[in-house]
């Protein structure tokens, strides 16, 4: 009986020491891994969006809540103003959600960018959304004031992927739910990026 | 007769050489071994857990009791496991993500396990110290050493540390790599002649 007692106490002392020190490790490395899957997953998108930015759009950064969500918006700073903003939607494709990166400019709220970041589409067909920059290239210019876009198929702009509408028709979901949360949240992202400003 | 402390850290390096002489920690030693880097990348982690789970083992040699020690030994070895993963994705994200599944394998790495029941359960924590180091260094070794014959042999290049590469056809414009080397069955047979040189000299 002693012998069974000290069983449970030593498993359970274990067992909560190790449950605290690890709730302790994730939360000291949560900012900074956060940070490395800006960098290796959502990086190249926004790095090719914000070209010619003086600042590491990366590091600025701020983040909105929107609804239950978080988005983080990065600041890209042009002839020392913080004139452009990239953040990330999503939009239903063929294998799940498409993650969409979209550049805009705050002054004109034209699309100056736009590039998948995460996808689960099927490599060689709606892939090719992410692999041909031709295709996000086609959002260059819209308005981020908008209300839908949509691709040709539909009565929009849009030249589809051949062989992927689907892939297509999500991108354009992606960006316009961007619209969406950007009239929607405008004001509060100039009021952020006055402290980029300096 | 008892090993000295300096004994204790050596096996490791040689006599109890963990993929070689043990044969133990196969699945990572074939597995990740596809270059250099990521070789010692894994070694080192499990270097790492191998300590430290034997100082916190060997500390709590006599509260712990037998019944569930493999319970315990466990709980350990995991927790150590997933502050090396936390950590590595915190500082180290493109060597974590070539890792992949293979960090949280090293939880049921029988070198770990292992040396928990056959040493640190038995022994103080200075000697515990010794032989995880000793292991695991041997390990990190043994991981570096075959990942860069196939990295070399199989990819023609040679990845010492992040951007720190050098290339094969630099030296040897004509060289063709053996890419067969990098896959699976490359890593069986790369093992099995590091085992059968490694056996050959031991014996003299």
């Amino acid at each position: 009986m002693n012998e069974m007692v000290k069983m449970v106490v030593v498993l359970t002392v274990l067992s909560a020491a190790s449950g605290g020190v690890l709730a302790g490790v994730k939360k000291g490395t949560a900012s900074q891994i956060e940070a490395q899957q800006l960098t290796f997953v959502k990086g190249p998108a926004i790095k090719s969006i914000l070209a010619g930015s003086a600042n590491d759009p990366i590091s600025d950064r701020f983040k909105i809540a929107d609804g239950e969500l978080e988005r983080n918006f990065f600041v890209g700073k042009m002839n020392g103003k913080a004139s452009n903003i990239a953040f990330e939607s999503y939009g239903k494709g063929f294998g799940g959600d498409i993650g969409f990166m979209v550049g805009v400019n705050l002054a004109s709220g034209k699309v100056i960018g736009a590039a998948v970041t995460t996808h689960s589409e099927t490599p060689g067909m709606g892939a090719r959304a992410k692999d041909d920059p031709a295709f996000a290239a086609q959002f260059k210019g819209v308005s981020i004031r908008d209300k839908e876009i949509k691709v040709s198929k539909d009565g929009g702009k849009i030249t589809a992927i051949s062989g992927a509408t689907i892939t297509s028709r999500g991108v354009c979901a992606a960006v316009t739910n961007a619209m969406a949360t950007y009239q929607k949240l405008e004001p509060q992202i100039k009021e952020h990026i006055k402290q980029f400003d300096k | 007769m008892p090993k000295t402390l300096v004994q204790e850290f050596t096996k490791g390096l040689w006599d109890e050489i963990p993929p070689f002489r043990l044969v133990l920690g196969l699945c990572p030693t074939l597995g990740v071994t596809t270059s250099m880097e990521n070789g010692l990348g894994m070694g080192l982690a499990t270097t790492f857990v191998l300590v430290f789970g034997n100082i916190l083992i060997s500390m709590l040699r006599n509260i712990i009791p037998s019944q569930v020690r493999i319970a315990c030994f466990i709980i350990v070895i995991a927790t150590f496991v997933t502050v090396v993963e936390l950590v590595m994705q915190a500082y180290t994200y493109a060597l974590f993500l070539k890792l992949g599944v293979f960090i949280p394998l090293i939880v049921v790495n029988c070198i770990i396990l292992g040396r928990a029941e056959a040493f640190a359960c038995k022994n103080t924590i200075i000697y515990s110290i010794a032989d995880g180091l000793g292991m695991g260094i041997g390990f990190t070794l043994s991981l570096g050493a075959l990942g860069a014959i196939r990295e070399v042999l199989g990819s023609g290049s040679l990845t010492v540390w992040g951007d720190l590469s050098y290339s094969v056809a630099s030296v040897f414009p004509s060289f063709q790599p053996f890419t067969f080397l990098v896959r699976a069955p490359g890593a069986f047979i790369c093992l099995g002649l590091m085992l059968c040189v490694l056996n050959a000299i031991g014996k003299k």
